[in-house]
């Protein structure tokens, strides 16, 4: 596998004052595992990471949206990233998931899925990636979790697709919607394409994140909701439904937390994902989030 | 192999149909009463096919089905099909699990062939010369010899040519059918297709008001019995004499690894959806060589359904699932009323969903509200 990584942003400049520096070299003793936490567990290296500065993008939140008693668009809106993503280059391996199996900390993946090795781990649900999340954070002493949506769409880059426009011809027509979609999801349908690829196979995006778009899609932290819209198209009522969870990849879905596998077939309509793995990101440590505020970057 | 007894067998079951009077005598038609009440058909006079007309058709594979008229123009004819027995590997779900195939013309099912009553079918079975086994045929709308399975055993490089009169009316299957356990592992690798005889008056319904159908669809549930490593995941043999005893193994389980329609999953949803109009009839024709099955339309109905194939009985009207005897092809007419996606599934909706015995209709058209409409659209509870 080879993988060319986008220049990652220094976060710490060498311009940093010296109290701050100080306050930094021991946080980074407790982060590395050189004091407190897990120090008799072997050694961890953290996932290959990219750091993406955040910039406004337009986007289209998850959720089903309702206006006037019809099925709508999302309105088009500008994500709020405000810190800087920090998020996995590779979804999380078979190899590097069993050794959390191994460790008790998280199930098994779903059998016939790839038990280890330099493929993506699959078969996994929401529960079983939070659970990796959590075993991760003890281990490394940083605080990794799985990306919202907004933060999963603006690291997929131009695969993040304008979730809007899918057809939605007519809304007092639900069948044209139906149409639109089932072609949509055919044509992205790949025959014998079920296989989950080794890790690497779709070379990094423009933002330096690889994997992304193939049969894989990916658990986020992003509850489904139903979204009612008042007669100005602002937000009038909103209720999450966090048993389900929105995973990301050709196309987003809402999953129900404990699937590991969003079955094939069967389906009256829609197009369930070939596989579910996951990547997750890490929030920047206090010190990073507050030299961001002060302005050293 | 016993063919004198399937033979008696199959006559047995025929009986009823009329298909001789002295058959006839030995037990009644169902439902009717004492033998003597069935109707002794007229003796057809013997005619010299050779000087009928020959028509030449060439099949196409599954769900299609070639064309023909749906009202026999003139007398009756010889219709000439061919079928190539092809062994080959064949994908059967979307993680590319292969099984080594067996097919009439590479296809799972086989072509369907499409007559009238009254016509003569003269069918060459070929076995290709790549083959590695012998093959034959027996084919529910024949009478006699096994259903010509008696007549038609070939060895690989060989072919024969069978003529049988088409004298009941329905969709029936057909079949290899080369004896012991051969017959059973031939047919799960895919050898198994339908021929709909029609009346030469065309279909019609309970009142004898003609019936007419726009599209015409085949569709052939078959269950595969695929090995597993000790991992969970398929074998992948590289001949039939590889996964012979294996697969012999698995199917005497009787537990199916893939229920699927037109030989793989996925093989009729997506980009292969069937397409309809709204406002068009459109037959289905559902065949299945073993398991009993259960069709249903998911948002629609079967507006005339010959649940057993035949149509010298009356069609039963606005089903909602109907069965299919294993060993049968069922016949449903369905008018689209609303344009969308309509799921065509076996009901044990496990098979439809993990096995794969699912199909899709793709309509257009323009949504009535009159038949479907929100009133409450999903809000939360007051």
């Amino acid at each position: 596998m080879s993988i060319t990584l986008a220049p990652r942003e220094n976060v710490f400049g060498l311009a940093l004052p010296v109290l701050l520096l100080v306050g930094l070299s021991g946080a980074l003793a407790v982060e590395t595992g050189m004091v407190g936490r897990n120090a008799s567990a072997a050694a961890l290296l953290p996932p290959e990471t990219v750091t993406l500065a955040p910039a406004p993008f337009p986007h289209r939140p998850a959720g089903d949206y309702l206006a006037g008693g019809l099925s709508v668009n999302a309105p088009l809106t500008t994500a709020p990233l405000e810190t800087p993503l920090i998020i996995m280059v590779h979804e999380v391996s078979a190899a590097d998931y069993a050794r959390c199996v191994a460790e008790t900390a998280c199930a098994p993946a779903q059998p016939g899925h790839h038990a280890t090795g330099d493929a993506p781990v699959t078969g996994v649900s929401y529960d079983d990636a939070k659970a990796y999340a959590d075993w991760l954070s003890t281990r490394t002493g940083a605080n990794w979790r799985l990306p919202t949506v907004e933060e999963w769409d603006f690291a997929a880059g131009a695969l993040a697709r304008d979730h809007g426009l899918e057809g939605l011809t007519d809304p007092a027509d639900p069948a044209q919607k139906w149409l639109a979609d089932f072609d949509r999801a055919a044509a992205q349908r790949v025959p014998g394409g079920a296989v989950p690829q080794p890790l690497g196979t779709i070379g990094p995006n423009e933002n330096g994140v690889a994997d992304l778009g193939g049969n894989v899609w990916e658990w986020t932290a992003t509850c489904n909701s139903r979204v009612t819209l008042d007669g100005t198209g602002q937000v009038a009522n909103t209720l999450p439904s966090c048993g389900l969870r929105i995973v990301e990849g050709k196309h987003r879905m809402p999953v129900n937390v404990f699937v590991r596998d969003a079955i094939r077939g069967g389906c009256s309509v829609g197009n369930p994902p070939d596989n579910l793995g996951f990547r997750l990101v890490r929030d920047p440590p206090w010190y990073a989030r507050l030299a961001a505020i002060v302005g050293f970057r | 192999m016993n063919f004198a007894a399937l033979n008696l067998n199959r006559r047995a079951l025929l009986a009823g149909l009329g298909t001789s009077a002295a058959v006839g005598a030995v037990i009644g038609q169902a439902g009717v009463g004492p033998a003597e009440a069935a109707p002794a058909p007229e003796a057809t006079p013997a005619v010299d096919p050779a000087t009928l007309p020959h028509v030449k058709v060439d099949l196409v594979a599954p769900p299609f089905v070639h064309p023909h008229d749906q009202i026999a123009v003139g007398g009756p004819k010889v219709v000439q099909f061919r079928l190539t027995v092809k062994e080959k590997p064949v994908v059967v779900d979307e993680d590319g699990t292969t099984i080594q195939g067996m097919t009439f013309n590479g296809s799972i099912p086989g072509p369907m062939m499409v007559v009238h009553e009254g016509d003569y079918v003269e069918l060459t079975l070929a076995n290709d010369a790549s083959n590695t086994m012998q093959h034959n045929i027996d084919l529910h709308a024949t009478t006699g010899g096994a259903g010509g399975g008696a007549l038609t055993m070939i060895n690989p490089g060989e072919e024969t040519t069978l003529r049988f009169k088409a004298t009941c009316v329905g969709a029936f299957i057909y079949h290899c059918a080369v004896g012991g356990e051969m017959t059973p592992w031939h047919i799960n690798s895919g050898m198994n297709g339908a021929m709909l005889v029609l009346p030469r008056d065309g279909l019609k319904d309970g009142a004898g008001r003609p019936l007419k159908y726009d599209r015409i669809y085949y569709i052939g549930e078959q269950d595969y019995y695929v090995p597993r490593n000790p991992d969970g995941s398929y074998k992948k043999y590289d001949s039939l004499g590889d996964e012979f005893a294996d697969v012999l193994a698995a199917m005497k389980g009787m537990i199916p690894t893939h229920v699927v329609f037109n030989g793989a999953v996925g093989a009729l949803t997506g980009k292969n959806a069937l397409p309809a109009k709204l406002g068009e009839n459109v037959l289905i024709i559902h065949s299945t060589p073993m398991r009993d099955t259960r069709p249903h339309l998911i948002g629609g109905h079967g507006d005339y359904v010959w649940t057993d194939g035949k149509f010298g009985n009356p069609p039963s009207l606005g089903l909602e699932t109907w069965h299919v005897a294993g060993g049968s092809a069922a016949v449903a007419l369905y008018r689209f009323r609303q344009p969308g996606i309509y799921a065509y599934v076996n009901h044990n909706l496990i098979e439809a969903v993990y096995l794969g015995a699912t199909a899709e209709f793709k309509v257009e058209g323009t949504w009535n509200n009159d038949l479907m409409q929100v009133v409450t659209p999903p809000r939360p509870i007051a």
